[in-house]
């Protein structure tokens, strides 16, 4: 890495976090699990991780995290579940999400678990196919023209970048490859 | 479009981690799971304290409560089938659960096998008492272990046992050396390879979970703290006071175990836990952990 090392706080208050943590420092940046507001201060980033959107939701809230994450300077990386919280819309009731990015998401769009698939995806900063794990797995809609479009599943966009925000509705935490979390540590330099 | 293969099983219980799965027996309870922030649900007609107090032959539950249940939370709705009744299982699929339990709470159907589970789509999570046990689940294709416990006690004593001797186990295994993991592995009764793979990673190739005898905070945080990456409650909640405030209490507790003064905080005021049972007064014939093996 670079002179400073770079610090990225990972929402550990429930799912997928610990794979992010493991991702992101044998990447060289330090990650720390966050779950309390004094801790968000100080990363040059966020990791909202894959679990389930309702639970997040509700623990935002009791732990009065909202107005931290909603107004965090730095970027914000959501996977799946994060996806659906950095959105402006979850079409649910049951999810608030933080409404950073203009974008809709649809919780469960393609099923139950049984639907649940791995695929390669396209990237547009990557010349090589990423092996994408998709578990239960949401779909944007009504994407804002301002969102650059960084992946996509025969012509279905899976990973897009707004503003501060990166969101992915599958999990490369999941697999070994490291591409996307080095791009969002590149977007933190 | 690579579906139902054991990446994408253990995918979904990796989402479940740092959670609360709650057992519901109708949709009221299933929405007052999701609303106290629940990670998944588990379908049933009738709770292991119950089940335990009804006696007789306990099955699947009838597919009209898991379809209500269904329709009625966004989060995973899992569902029991019996120790190697692989045709429930099958009707448990084609129903569209999102994680079955082959579960020692149901009576056995096959006292000798469990059910082959990588001939399924939809993941499995199976009960343990000891290392050797989980490695048999998950060579049989079980993506997610689970204590076993004494369900439907409220007593925490079992979980904690089979957690303690899990852990112990694995950390045994990491500290011997190539030519003495065969000798091992015979002692256990696990599969091979998945004992090699042990030693080397020092955790088990899939999440572990516990289940069996939580019934308060301290109870998910005690075993959280002992190594369980979530925690199931069963009777705990719905046999209690005041079941919304108490599934609120441990989901909070599990997501801060580290953090007694909140799992204080969150434990005060809660109403009766339920009643419970000491392990002596439950006859050995009747302990639900050894059923499976």
């Amino acid at each position: 890495m670079t002179k400073k090392t770079i610090k990225v706080g990972v929402l550990g208050l429930q799912g997928a976090f610990q794979k992010h943590i493991e991702i992101i420092n044998s990447l060289g940046a330090e990650a720390i699990d966050i779950r309390y507001k004094d801790q968000i201060e100080g990363c040059h980033g966020l990791i909202i991780p894959g679990g389930e959107s309702t639970t997040m939701s509700k623990l935002i809230d009791e732990m009065n995290l909202r107005e931290s994450l909603e107004k965090f300077p730095g970027m914000i990386f959501g996977t799946c579940a994060g996806a659906i919280l950095l959105s402006e819309d979850g079409a649910d009731p049951r999810v608030t999400p933080l409404r950073r990015t203009p974008v809709k998401v649809m919780r469960n769009a393609y099923g139950r678990q049984i639907e649940s698939f791995v695929e390669n995806i396209s990237l547009s900063f990557n010349d090589k196919p990423f092996k994408a794990v998709f578990i239960r797995a949401p779909k944007f809609n009504n994407i804002d023209s301002s969102a650059e479009i960084l992946g996509h599943l025969n012509g279905t966009n899976v990973l897009i970048r707004s503003g501060n925000n990166l969101l992915a509705t599958f999990h490369p935490e999941l697999t070994d490859d490291p591409r996307i979390h080095q791009y969002f540590l590149n977007c933190l330099q | 479009m690579n579906k139902g293969s054991f990446e994408v099983k253990v995918g979904l219980a990796e989402m479940l981690k740092g959670g609360v799965i709650m057992d519901v027996t109708t949709h009221e309870q299933a929405k007052i799971a999701e609303d106290a922030g629940a990670v998944a649900v588990m379908a049933l007609e009738r709770i292991p304290a119950d089940i335990r107090a009804a006696g007789g032959i306990a099955r699947m539950s009838n597919p009209k409560v898991i379809k209500a249940i269904q329709d009625t939370v966004s989060i995973p709705v899992m569902a029991k089938c019996r120790i190697g009744h692989f045709a429930e299982a099958q009707v448990l699929e084609a129903l569209g659960v999102d994680f079955i339990d082959e579960s020692e709470v149901l009576t056995p159907a096959d006292e000798e096998n469990h059910i082959w589970k990588h001939d399924f789509k939809v993941p499995f999570v199976c009960g343990c008492r000891d290392l050797g046990e989980a490695l048999r689940r998950i060579g049989e294709g079980a993506a997610l272990i689970r204590t076993k416990g004494e369900a439907g006690s409220g007593n925490i004593v079992e979980a904690v046992r089979h957690m303690r001797r899990v852990q112990s186990e694995i950390r045994k295994l990491t500290t011997l050396q190539d030519d003495e993991l065969m000798a091992e592995a015979k002692r256990l009764g696990a599969p091979f390879e998945l004992v090699r793979q042990v030693a080397k990673t020092g955790k088990l190739p899939v999440p572990n979970f516990a289940a069996g005898g939580v019934a308060t905070p301290a109870d998910a945080s005690l075993m959280m703290q002992l190594g369980a990456e979530t925690v199931f409650v069963g009777s705990g909640i719905f046999k209690s006071e005041d079941p919304a405030a108490r599934a609120r209490a441990i989901v909070l507790a599990t997501t801060y175990y580290n953090n007694p003064e909140k799992v204080a905080e969150v434990s005060a005021g809660l109403g009766d836990a339920m009643p419970g049972l000491d392990l002596a007064e439950i006859p050995e014939e009747e302990r639900l952990a050894k059923r499976g093996w």
